[in-house]
């Protein structure tokens, strides 16, 4: 039963579309951005963690919830809703499920209850160019101290901890590290990020090489898959409820074959999209290492949808959907950078294409 | 629960052991080794009346059918673990029929005790083969403005007028047929008959299409009389018969693939081959095939995650129009992706140049273009989809 939420997840699901709608609706990323934060709210971090939210993939022991993947993908789901601005991801997802595959029990014991306290935010390193290569990288190590660059790391800007993965191996790398320089970048969907510099950077090594790399990255896509189904999903409702209220020579524009063959095009398209975000989010609690294709698929196919749904948000609303106003842009704005963060769809189809042989 | 379902599944492989016989547990190589069942079917092969017999006998041609009415009997539950052990031995379908897709889950729903105990158990067992009268020269999308006229004779009814895209009306013994029983309304006006295709006054005339294949024909009625016992449901009840029957048909061609079991992949490997880095050397066609196999997985998830919501009790009635159009733009999709990975050997039309595979998938190809025009039109579909799911109307 890959599709059936237990109760727990039930709850969290609506525990967490309550909060979001409630404490961080769009207009809260709004007011942050016309404050020029980008990016920063730590209150509405703290407000998450005291949710449990941060520590929904640690364990028990280290006192997190240990919900699993499908329980938090729920949550980033509903977060990415409202387009609520938190390193959820980066730190829940992607700091949290690094420390549990590669970290040894010392960085484990030291790193996993700050996280699930929300008191330590932590972000990936992984590009050094325009484009997702992690193959690539030119970092150099050498007497346990790195160096090199780092590009558009999401959530550099705020991050105390960070995985870093240069070429085959995985680091950790304290905020506060002598010789890393950070330059934050003011980004169009105003969540902000950093490039990262490293001058013989004090860096501790995780433990699983390439094949970490991946599995992290792979957690990294499948999150990001889910927060962008939550944002075409609430971007394709705001389109709806738009086309059965506007009014255009004499009746509402939801009446005109034209609009409601491509909302049911979008529909289908969400629909398609949301089996493939959920069968991913189960697939990783189900373990196994068939987690490659799992990610590409739901990646790309998020990618997509999000893509034609963030367009056509803003074309269907006509002259208001291109004012900064109304919210449309925000989605459209978000969906660019979701779509090209960690492998856009090309990208995908690509590895998803050499893991079916062809 | 589970330790029942463990016992029918021990006991359902060994009857599939037993009963299966080994000429059946390999896919089917083309359409012309389906069996259609009715009262004139000629098998190919004696096998396949064996387990076509066996399975009838067992009702597993329609495992959740009321074994009241030669069904299997079958809980949901019971029903995957036949279906996991069938697909375990690779076997072929027992049956393809209309009855079992489309009408018998109308029946069941709509039809009184008689007409239940006489037709549903001869189409568990495939006895009698049945088409489909809908469709008309003067309605096709707009199916409810259909003309057939059926007149209350006292104690008959009579039929008269014309049908067109009649699946294989010329080999099928009945027909559910739609039929205007009042002029003077639109979609009240009509009701949901059963004809013998046997009786006075029926004639079918093949359709040639463009793959060269006739599975459609014209069917006329000419004074064709009916007992009065033959009519399902109300007097000018029959358009939400028509509709219900409509989602089964729909979720049925939806998940209906036409060109085999070929697989892109391999054709495009065959044909273009591949580069030094084993990737498939036409970059461009390898990253569309890419994007087609991911809404391949996701149109099958959906429909797994479909199954699931309706099993704990969610109403997913709504979503046959999504799957049928979603269905019908995957294998286009996938015919339109095969002939361009066949090149030139998918421009062939018949002799011995060509191998069938090839010959398949060009003719795979132009029958795939009525998917989006059968069972309801693409543009009907994207209709539905828009005012009935997403509540998009012409006023609010």
């Amino acid at each position: 039963m890959t599709f059936t939420l237990s109760e727990e997840q039930s709850l969290l699901k609506d525990a967490a579309r309550d909060f979001v709608r409630e404490q961080a609706p769009v207009t809260r990323l709004r007011t942050m951005r016309d404050a020029k934060k980008n990016g920063r709210d730590p209150q509405l971090w703290r407000e998450m963690a005291q949710m449990g939210w941060a520590g929904i993939l640690v364990p028990e022991e280290h006192g997190g919830a240990g919900l699993g993947y499908v329980g938090l993908g729920l949550v980033l789901e509903e977060t990415g809703r409202t387009l609520a601005a938190s390193p959820l991801l980066s730190t829940a997802m992607i700091g949290a499920s690094a420390l549990i595959l590669g970290g040894s029990a010392a960085q484990q014991g030291e790193w996993l209850p700050k996280i699930a306290a929300g008191e330590t935010i932590a972000a990936l390193a992984v590009d050094e160019g325009a484009h997702h290569a992690p193959e690539k990288s030119a970092l150099k190590v050498s007497g346990g101290k790195i160096s090199g660059g780092k590009a558009y790391v999401a959530d550099g800007h705020i991050a105390d901890l960070l995985v870093v993965a240069g070429g085959e191996a995985m680091f950790l790398v304290r905020g506060d590290a002598k010789g890393l320089s950070r330059r934050e970048l003011v980004t169009v969907d105003s969540r902000g990020a950093a490039d990262l510099s490293f001058e013989n950077v004090e860096a501790e090594p995780l433990k699983g090489g390439a094949a970490l790399r991946d599995a992290v990255l792979d957690r990294a896509r499948i999150g990001l898959a889910a927060e962008m189904l939550g944002q075409a999903q609430a971007a394709f409702e705001l389109t709806g409820e738009y086309l059965k209220t506007r009014k255009q020579f004499g009746q509402v524009i939801g009446g005109f074959q034209a609009l409601q063959h491509r909302a049911a095009k979008m529909f289908t398209e969400l629909e398609l999209t949301r089996s493939c975000v959920y069968a991913a989010l189960a697939a990783l609690d189900r373990g196994g290492d068939d987690i490659a294709p799992w990610a590409s698929l739901a990646k790309a196919r998020a990618g997509e949808t999000l893509h034609l749904v963030s367009n056509e948000c803003v074309q269907m609303h006509g002259g208001i959907g291109m004012t900064d106003a109304h919210d449309a842009g925000l989605y459209l704005k978000r969906a660019r950078v979701a779509e090209g963060l960690y492998g856009g769809a090309a990208y995908h189809r690509d590895r998803y294409a050499r893991t079916l042989g062809f | 629960m589970t330790e029942a379902l463990d016992t029918f599944r021990a006991e359902t492989r060994a009857w599939l052991e037993a009963n299966c016989p080994p000429s059946m547990r390999s896919p089917l190589a083309s359409e012309e080794d389906y069996v259609w069942g009715g009262r004139n079917f000629v098998f190919k092969q004696p096998d396949a009346k064996l387990w076509l017999e066996r399975m009838g006998a067992k009702g597993w041609t329609a495992p959740t059918w009321p074994a009241a009415f030669g069904g299997g009997g079958l809980s949901n539950a019971e029903n995957a673990v036949l279906q996991s052990e069938l697909k375990r031995i690779n076997a072929r379908p027992a049956l393809f029929s209309f009855g079992i897709w489309m009408l018998g889950p109308v029946l069941i729903e709509y039809a009184n005790e008689e007409q239940k105990k006489e037709h549903l158990p001869k189409i568990v067992r495939g006895e009698i083969r049945w088409c489909q009268g809908y469709s008309e020269p003067g309605a096709g999308s707009d199916l409810a403005g259909l003309a057939t006229k059926c007149e209350d004779r006292g104690d008959h009814w009579l039929i008269n007028g014309q049908k067109v895209w009649t699946s294989y009306a010329d080999q099928a013994d009945w027909c559910f047929c739609l039929v205007r029983t009042d002029t003077s309304v639109k979609h009240e006006g009509i009701s949901f008959i059963l004809i013998d295709m046997a009786s006075e006054g029926v004639q079918t005339r093949p359709i040639k299409l463009i793959s060269g294949a006739s599975p459609f024909c014209e069917t006329f009625f000419t004074d064709v009389r009916v007992p009065k016992g033959n009519m399902v449901g109300r007097l000018n009840g029959g358009w939400e018969i028509a509709k219900r029957l409509l989602q089964y048909e729909r979720t049925n061609i939806s998940g209906f693939g036409s060109g085999g079991g070929l697989d892109v992949v391999d054709i495009a490997k065959h044909n273009v081959g591949l580069d030094d880095s084993g990737a498939l050397a036409d970059r461009d066609l390898r990253a569309r095939i890419a994007q087609h196999k991911m809404f391949e997985r996701a149109y099958a998830l959906t429909t797994q995650r479909a199954q699931e919501e309706a099993k704990a009790g969610g109403n997913v009635s709504h979503m046959a129009s999504m799957f049928k159009v979603a269905g019908a733009t995957l294998n286009q999709e996938r015919c339109e992706l095969m002939v361009e990975a066949a090149g030139n050997r998918a421009f062939g039309w018949a002799g011995e140049a060509y191998t069938s595979e090839e010959l398949g998938v060009t003719r795979g190809w132009l029958r795939s273009k009525g998917n989006s025009i059968e069972g309801g039109t693409t543009e009907v579909n994207l209709n539905v989809v828009a005012k009935r799911v997403l509540g998009l109307r012409d006023t609010q």
